[in-house]
């Protein structure tokens, strides 16, 4: 033991000791470090592996120093640590868990939760009589600093734990929890913070984060990382059946992923979409002769479908549960003896996180099996069981707060006391994400919360916040604040249905009849039309009608495929570190031994009949086929960057008088078409590469094609929603007959049009060039490869571009602009009517 | 239908008119020089302003300025406002000088007939401008909100249809105007007016059994497209 754990091992009360060894346990080094730097008021970021215990070594400094109080102390004390998870189960989980020493050693403290579950009548009283202990989420938290009394509820909080910070603070939650830190620190000054995380790549990220930040110079919280715990064994599936050159099925692994759960006790396979998840769990019980137990859990599902799930883990009476992403946060499900990933995993910190849900024994080793479902997966696969062993990390930059989530908190700071514009200014700085955020487009946001931010002062009768005489904003009206209340959080669903099992009546109409299976979103019901059949909750369906805003199916005969495709690839991108280490393998022959054969004999036969890159080139091929004449290129970038790569390049194409035609992408490469000869035109130098992928296509082709795309409306959308300027769809408000919203769509033209440079298209765009284009990774890309590009002058299609060609038909190409499909419609009348 | 209509199906045959839907989402009878135009909603966004939704207050200006693009590209004599003109009562006083000069100018040399709509049951009198609930021409009737049972043939708008399709994975939205032989009705022009889908049940009294066209405006481009390729939401 070190000297800071002795000397905090005697900071242990008697209590807590004979507490420990009663379970014939002793403290960990990591636990008493917490605790010794809590009681000096360092805050603590923790880096710890699954089933280090973390969460007693999280809650430790709290429960000690609680017990340090006398009865009647603690009746008088107020709310003393916030407990933060991103997942509502997760905190009603870890309550239950805290209970398990907290009743042992007989402590008198009030523990509770609070989530949108809680009732109305509960969270009234949470916020007048809080308990000792508050377990919620990052949307609660903010609702109880717009409370008028968040300065007295707040003003004795000591400890703030964030558990699972890293999956925390990568999105706009993480953004809106950040300047809800930054208000907790300043209502209690000598607020301690803990976060609990996996491993990082970037620790230094998230202790900022913890800490508020200082004018110009960086701070950070201590850092204790606990290293160690038994390696974990990973193994890629080795298949009887050939592994395809694309799909994202596994189809043919099967037989030998349920092999696999036949011989433990209890498997997780992980898949990356919600319609993987329904697949391999059908094709899984075609093969169950054995009747195991196997269920399915994703987040479409019906809730109480789920909890049921949920439940017969713990109780142990599954052998396997196929999932999406919804469990891979640090829930503990009882014992899991082996984790499959069944696609790529997509990122090697994803990876390690999923397989830690195995074995929840710190000491003994995880077991995992990576399933490739084609053969450039097969590429990923190994490349992540690499980064696995090096224990290398590949989790994203940290964020630049965003300015919609901005605009929301400063209109819960007027619903709380009031602020002012100075202070909350500085405030706001303190939060490591915003750290950077100029005091112009601090006053731009505080102007757009206020009354709309346009250049046209129309609405200052309007202004839903109000500085009064003595310079403190506060809210304007009760509907404002209502409104704010109503439109909380960072997370904007898209409109979801409900699934229905209904019966047909005699006359052949749909009718509501049977229980609710789950949601989909309406985009899926959208592309249904009456008979079609589909994957979900486990059975094939066939959509009957829509009611209201209910999907009514009924069960499909037996033997009846489904028609929808119910497969797509991950909804991850690449990570950027995969990929480097993907193209490294590609040019180390040595490395091919470790893949399955007809993966490395694939390779070879590319090297045979094109090139292989080496480490740091591109690779571009041309080739004829059909009538049409194709450019492969192989950046290996992730499919969002390929995407926009595709639309910028066919645009050049455009140009160039090249008659493009379209373009296919995946995670690895993408593929170009066009009427000209695209080889021809290279060799006689009409058309060169350089000025093809030239940076340049970054600047106006860019703004372009992003001003009118479907890609900014999203993402225009969602800021409007998270921004507070649209109000969001609460679930019953049913669609009435006449649209009662204004679509976004239409604001977004109305004000690209007429104030272009308006703070929420900034907010917009930023959120469009990170998340849905990944535009710095393309900007990456092409500066990387400038002078490194090889060019190849194929015959016919190399090994390589028949992968990516596969994607055809699974995925939209170019040339389907909305004009084009309506024209296709209005042919078709044409073509009816004449024939 | 036959083949003729369904290749001139451009322009419609309503009553003694011959009426050609424009792009931009009027209807244009060039004999009369008869612009038609309907839903306009201005002063919309201030409307909703008023109730908390502060949305961009340029739907007036935008409205106005594309409707003016279309008159100085039809120059047409008179022009109908179906109705809905105003988002409000109070519109009229909300709208900035500035928007008012441009519908000033609008008018000039212009006759305008003002239909009235739910939305402003009393709309201002300009000058140079009749107000009325109805008004019927070459044997149509030009009114506000649709009737279920008409003997004679009748322009409207009032319920701002919209054509939904869906291709090749994508859906597609868009305002359109939906006719059959003796009926009309003209897609929401203001900025920020929606629409409501044609398969909604709204629209079945007024073409029973889904007998009717859609004229869909997208980019500048009018597309014809039959009920058979429309889904909805």
């Amino acid at each position: 033991m070190t000297r800071v754990s002795n000397v905090a091992h005697s900071m242990l009360p008697e209590i807590f000791q004979s507490w420990f060894a009663a379970r014939g346990w002793q403290p960990r080094a990591h636990q008493l470090e917490l605790l010794d730097n809590a009681s000096q008021g360092r805050s603590t970021l923790l880096v710890a592996p699954t089933g280090a215990g973390k969460t007693l070594a999280g809650f430790l400094p709290s429960l000690v120093d609680l017990s340090s109080l006398t009865p009647s102390a603690l009746k008088k004390r107020g709310l003393h640590t916030l407990y933060i998870s991103p997942l509502k189960a997760l905190a009603v989980d870890i309550a239950r868990n805290l209970e398990t020493p907290v009743s042992e050693m007989g402590l008198p403290f009030t523990i509770e939760t609070r989530t949108g579950d809680t009732p109305a009548h509960k969270r009234a009283r949470q916020a007048e009589r809080p308990p000792h202990i508050l377990l919620t989420t990052p949307e609660q938290l903010a609702l109880l600093l717009a409370h008028r009394h968040a300065s007295q509820l707040f003003a004795d909080l000591k400890t703030v734990i964030l558990d699972e910070l890293h999956a925390l603070v990568t999105s706009k939650r993480g953004d809106l929890l950040a300047l809800d830190l930054a208000r907790l620190h300043r209502l209690s000054p000598s607020l301690v913070t803990i976060g609990l995380s996996a491993t990082v790549r970037e620790p230094i990220d998230l202790q900022r984060y913890l800490v508020p930040q200082l004018k110009n110079q960086a701070h950070q919280s201590e850092l204790v990382c606990v290293t160690g715990g038994a390696q974990a064994k990973i193994g890629i599936l080795k298949s009887a059946k050939r592994l395809p050159l694309a799909g994202h099925t596994a189809l043919a692994s099967m037989p030998e992923i349920y092999k696999a759960i036949t011989a433990h006790h209890m498997t997780l396979v992980f898949v990356n979409t919600r319609m993987q998840a329904e697949f391999v769990f059908q094709e899984l019980w075609k093969l169950n002769d054995a009747s195991l137990p196997i269920a399915l859990h994703h987040g479409s599902l019906d809730v109480g479908q789920r909890r049921k799930v949920e439940a017969a883990m713990v109780s142990g009476t599954l052998r396997a549960i196929v999932c999406t992403a919804t469990l891979d946060l640090g829930i503990d499900w009882g014992d899991v003896d082996l984790v499959i990933n069944v696609g790529a995993p997509k990122g090697a910190s994803r990876l390690m996180q999923r397989i830690g849900r195995s074995n929840h024994r710190f000491d003994e080793p995880s077991q995992a099996l990576l399933v490739p479902a084609n053969r450039f997966e097969a590429l990923e696969c190994q490349a992540a069981l690499g980064a696995v062993e090096a224990a290398a990390q590949d989790t994203p930059d940290a964020r630049i707060g965003a300015l919609d989530v901005l605009a929301q908190h400063i209109l819960g700071m007027a619903c709380a006391d009031g602020f002012n514009t100075d202070e909350l200014y500085d405030e706001i700085c303190t939060a490591s994400p915003y750290a950077t955020l100029t005091r112009e487009d601090f006053d731009r946001t505080l102007d757009f919360a206020a009354t709309g931010g346009y250049s046209l002062r129309a609405y200052e009768h309007f202004a839903k916040i109000k500085q009064g005489r003595d310079g403190i904003w506060r809210i304007a009206t009760p509907r404002a604040a209502q409104h704010y209340r109503m439109n909380i959080g960072t997370i904007v669903e898209s409109t979801m249905l409900k699934v229905r099992l209904g019966r047909m009546t005699k006359a052949g109409t749909p009718q509501r009849g049977g229980r609710v299976l789950g949601e989909v979103e309406d985009y899926f019901a959208e592309g249904l039309v009456l008979g079609d059949t589909f994957i979900f909750a486990g059975e094939v369906l066939r959509f009957e009608g829509l009611i209201g805003n209910e999907v009514i199916v009924t069960r499909a005969a037996k033997g009846v495929d489904p028609k929808i495709p119910a497969y797509a690839g991950g909804k991850f991108p690449l990570s950027t570190f995969l990929a480097e280490r993907v193209r490294a393998m590609l040019a180390n022959e040595k490395e091919w031994e470790s893949l399955p054969p007809e993966v490395s004999q694939w390779l070879e036969w590319q090297k045979e009949k094109s090139v292989l890159p080496k480490k740091g080139e591109l690779l571009v091929e041309s080739f004829p086929s059909g009538d049409r004449f194709y450019l492969a290129l192989y950046p290996f970038e992730g499919r969002l960057a390929h995407q926009t790569l595709g639309v910028l390049l066919t645009k050049r194409l455009e140009r160039a008088r090249m008659k493009p035609l379209g373009f296919v992408c995946n995670d690895f490469g993408i593929c170009v078409w066009a009427l000209c000869d695209l080889g021809e035109a290279m060799r006689n130098n009409s058309l060169s590469l350089d000025d093809l992928l030239h940076e340049d296509m970054l600047g106006d082709d860019l703004e372009e094609w992003l001003s009118d795309s479907s890609i900014m409306k999203r993402a225009f959308r969602y800021c409007a929603v998270i921004s507070g300027l649209i109000e969001r769809r609460h679930p019953g408000q049913e669609k009435s007959g006449r649209q009662v919203t204004v679509s976004t769509d239409l604001v977004y033209d109305v004000l690209r049009r007429h104030e272009p440079d308006h703070i929420l298209l900034k907010a917009a765009r930023a959120d469009a060039a990170s998340g849905l284009l990944d535009l710095k990774r393309l900007g990456d890309m092409l500066k990387r490869i400038r002078g490194h590009v090889v060019f190849k002058a194929l015959e016919k299609v190399s090994p390589l571009s028949v992968a990516v060609l596969l994607e055809i038909g699974r995925e939209s190409v170019y040339g389907e602009a909305a004009e084009d499909l309506l024209a296709d419609a209005e042919r078709s009348l044409l073509e009816e009517a004449i024939g | 239908m036959n083949k003729e209509s369904a290749q001139q199906s451009a322009i419609l045959s309503i009553g003694g008119l011959r009426l050609t839907p424009d792009a931009s989402g009027v209807l244009y009878e060039s004999h009369e020089k008869l612009l038609i135009v309907s839903d306009l909603h201005l002063e919309k966004a201030s409307s909703l302003a008023r109730r908390g939704s502060l949305l961009p207050p340029y739907d007036t200006l935008d409205t106005l300025k594309r409707l003016s693009l279309v008159v100085d590209r039809l120059r047409p004599q008179t022009i109908i406002s179906l109705g809905d003109t105003w988002h409000d009562t109070h519109g009229p006083s909300r709208m900035s000088d500035d928007n008012a000069a441009i519908f000033t100018a609008l008018r000039k040399n212009m006759d305008w007939i003002f239909i009235t709509g739910n939305h402003d049951p009393d709309p201002p009198h300009f000058s140079s401008a009749r107000v009325m609930d109805e008004i019927q021409m070459g044997g149509v009737h030009f009114r506000h909100e649709p009737k279920i049972k008409i003997t004679e043939p009748e322009i409207a708008g009032h319920l701002h249809p919209a054509a939904k399709l869906r291709a090749k994975g994508r859906s597609i939205r868009r305002k359109c105007f939906i006719s059959d032989s003796t009926r009309c009705i003209l897609p929401a022009f203001g900025s920020l007016t929606g629409g409501l889908n044609v398969l909604d049940k709204a629209f079945d009294p007024l073409f029973p059994e889904q007998k009717f066209l859609t004229h869909i405006v997208s980019s500048d481009q009018l597309f014809t497209v039959g009920p058979q390729s429309l889904v909805s939401d």
